[in-house]
């Protein structure tokens, strides 16, 4: 048989992306959404596949199956009003201190909540942050850090 | 934290339900070894000797939207042949290939059960008889194997000459179907 070798950034099978971010996604989801987080995650592969075909490369896949459970995680919380941030100088956190405060995360309103677990969960990068909160890169700068702060404050 | 079972089937089902799926593979096992197979929406794509890449494959052919999920008509219908219970397969078949290789694989399909044929013939019976060679290159890229039965086609002087899967798996076709097996 003849089989195409993937070049690279090729976009691969959809079947290899579902297997690569699946569980991830889901404990992302888990975080944000608790036990609502089954429904969540499907519509997130869903819309993933639905977007899939349209893909033009191969290119920030992780960041881009964050984006849209951000995306849905975001309208599922919405229902809930979500108090203005605030504008205070940056603060920045590291890894094992965020394991310390991780668990009270869930009091956050949802951009905050996203910004900090994307940001010290996952280590995205605050542009893609951005791109899945559908914000500005110091917008998504300053919710990860006000959701800090109000971190620090409930410790 | 594991997606589980329950969760990944409702969405791989969900996935087919809306039609977001280009082509549907899965993995079996027969006596002749690992089979992988394929479908679209049009039937049955591939069959597969060869798991490694296989995906990869399907993806370049049919679309991205590859996705791993039981496919009982086919399997059933692969096992039934194999426990001997089942000579002609009815399975809808998504063949792409160019026209030379739809209609020598067209005149492949009808060579019956436990018959071995020739090149030379299948070519002569599409219209071309100095094609032999070309029918064999036919054979040997025959997306289909096991339901287009390329492993009925043998050579003019009664060998098994080559199959894409390797001459034991023809052998072991052939023997299932009772074939009187050339020397």
């Amino acid at each position: 048989m003849m089989v195409a070798m993937p070049k690279q950034q090729e976009i691969p099978p959809f079947e290899r992306f579902y297997c690569a971010h699946r569980d991830e996604v889901l404990a992302y989801l888990r975080r944000l959404l608790g036990q609502r987080a089954e429904d969540a995650w499907q519509e997130t592969f869903l819309r993933a596949l639905r977007a899939y075909d349209r893909l033009e490369h191969g290119r920030h896949l992780r960041a881009w199956v964050f984006t849209i459970a951000t995306r849905v995680a975001m309208d599922e919380l919405r229902a809930k009003p979500r108090p203005a941030l605030e504008a205070e100088p940056a603060v920045e956190l590291r890894r094992d201190a965020f394991r310390e405060i991780e668990h009270l995360t869930d009091d956050l309103p949802p951009t905050e909540r996203a910004a900090v677990v994307l940001r010290y969960a996952y280590d995205l990068p605050y542009d893609d942050i951005a791109a899945a909160l559908g914000s500005s890169e110091e917008a998504a700068r300053a919710a990860a850090s006000s959701g800090v702060r109000r971190l620090r404050r409930n410790q | 934290m594991t997606v589980d079972d329950q969760l990944d089937a409702r969405f791989r089902a969900a996935a087919i339900r809306e039609g977001l799926v280009d082509v549907r593979y899965d993995v079996i096992d027969s006596p002749v070894g690992e089979l992988a197979i394929a479908t679209t929406e049009r039937g049955l794509c591939r069959i597969s000797y060869g798991v490694d890449g296989f995906d990869d494959e399907l993806a370049h052919v049919f679309g991205a939207r590859v996705m791993r999920a039981p496919l009982d008509d086919v399997h059933r219908e692969l096992d039934q042949y194999f426990e001997g219970t089942r000579r002609e397969f009815d399975l809808a078949l998504d063949l792409r290939v160019a026209p030379f290789h739809e209609e020598v694989l067209a005149a492949l399909g009808r060579v019956p059960y436990g018959i071995t044929t020739t090149y030379g013939a299948l070519a002569r019976e599409v219209g071309h008889p100095t094609a032999a060679r070309a029918v064999g290159t036919v054979m040997n890229r025959n997306p289909i194997p096991i339901v287009l039965p390329c492993h009925r086609v043998v050579g003019a002087n009664g060998s098994l000459t080559g199959y894409a899967g390797g001459l034991d798996r023809k052998r072991l076709l052939l023997q299932l179907e009772g074939a009187t097996l050339p020397l």
